[in-house]
């Protein structure tokens, strides 16, 4: 039995729903047409991507019964790999792709200023110790600080609202600022990011 | 020179597609279920 009538015996098997079939015709053709698509590619994990797409295609031909080829198995698998390469290059050159290296990794230029889970919980716990001490300070140096930081008012808005002058506005600022670190002290408390 | 070309062939020659990507493949197969209805294919897969 030569090796093209073997391939549509394995073929009919599998259609008529032998698994044991397919687990031959990849077995048979796994490193010809690996190696096919990795002297295209260069890469051994777009090799298995490449390779595994080319027989979902094949398996869904062969199931579905659209398969006509007889005798012409692994041409007709090539060229399902062989378009499957060319994709993959059209993919990438429309969106390349960066892989990060020793020298320079991308992930220097690009990065998430968000905050993670852990530091953002860390900042809401800080916030709401904040509170409860800025709660502490006297009304006229909580007034200023609050529209100072929370409501980010100007120094001259904050003298325009609360009736004092600017340098009044920015003593008591300074002082609620003094107070607060005193009382952190005076307590021991850490507030770190 | 001869040499060179020798190692570098023999690396493509060497690829293969891991067991994992194979096993997939296989219970991609036995997973996947083609029904007709109408003159129309559908495709499903049992888990």
């Amino acid at each position: 039995m030569d090796i093209l009538t073997e391939d549509s015996l394995l073929i009919k098997k599998y259609v008529s729903g032998d698994e044991k079939a397919l687990e031959f015709l990849i077995a048979k053709h796994n490193k010809r047409l690996s190696s096919f698509i990795y002297s295209k590619v260069n890469n051994r994990d777009i090799t298995e991507d490449i390779f595994q797409d080319t027989f979902i295609k094949v398996i869904k031909t062969l199931r579905r019964g659209t398969y006509n080829e007889e005798g012409k198995f692994l041409p007709w698998v090539m060229r399902i790999a062989h378009n499957l390469i060319i994709d993959h290059f059209r993919k990438t050159s429309r969106m390349p792709m960066f892989q990060g290296a020793d020298s320079f990794d991308i992930f220097s230029l690009i990065g998430d200023d968000k905050l993670n889970a852990e530091r953002q919980l860390i900042k809401d716990q800080i916030d709401c110790d904040l509170e409860v001490l800025v709660a502490e300070l006297p009304a006229d140096q909580r007034e200023v600080l609050i529209m100072r930081i929370y409501k980010d008012m100007s120094f001259k808005e904050i003298s325009e609202n609360t009736g004092v002058s600017i340098n009044t506005a920015l003593g008591r600022m300074r002082y609620a600022l003094i107070n607060l670190r005193k009382i952190i002290e005076e307590h021991n408390i850490v507030l770190t990011n | 020179m001869g040499k060179i070309y020798a190692t570098e062939s023999d690396k493509h020659r060497s690829a293969k597609a891991s067991p994992s990507t194979v096993k997939f493949l296989l219970d991609y197969s036995k997973a996947l279920e083609i029904t007709e209805a109408n003159g129309l294919q559908f495709e499903s897969n049992l888990n």
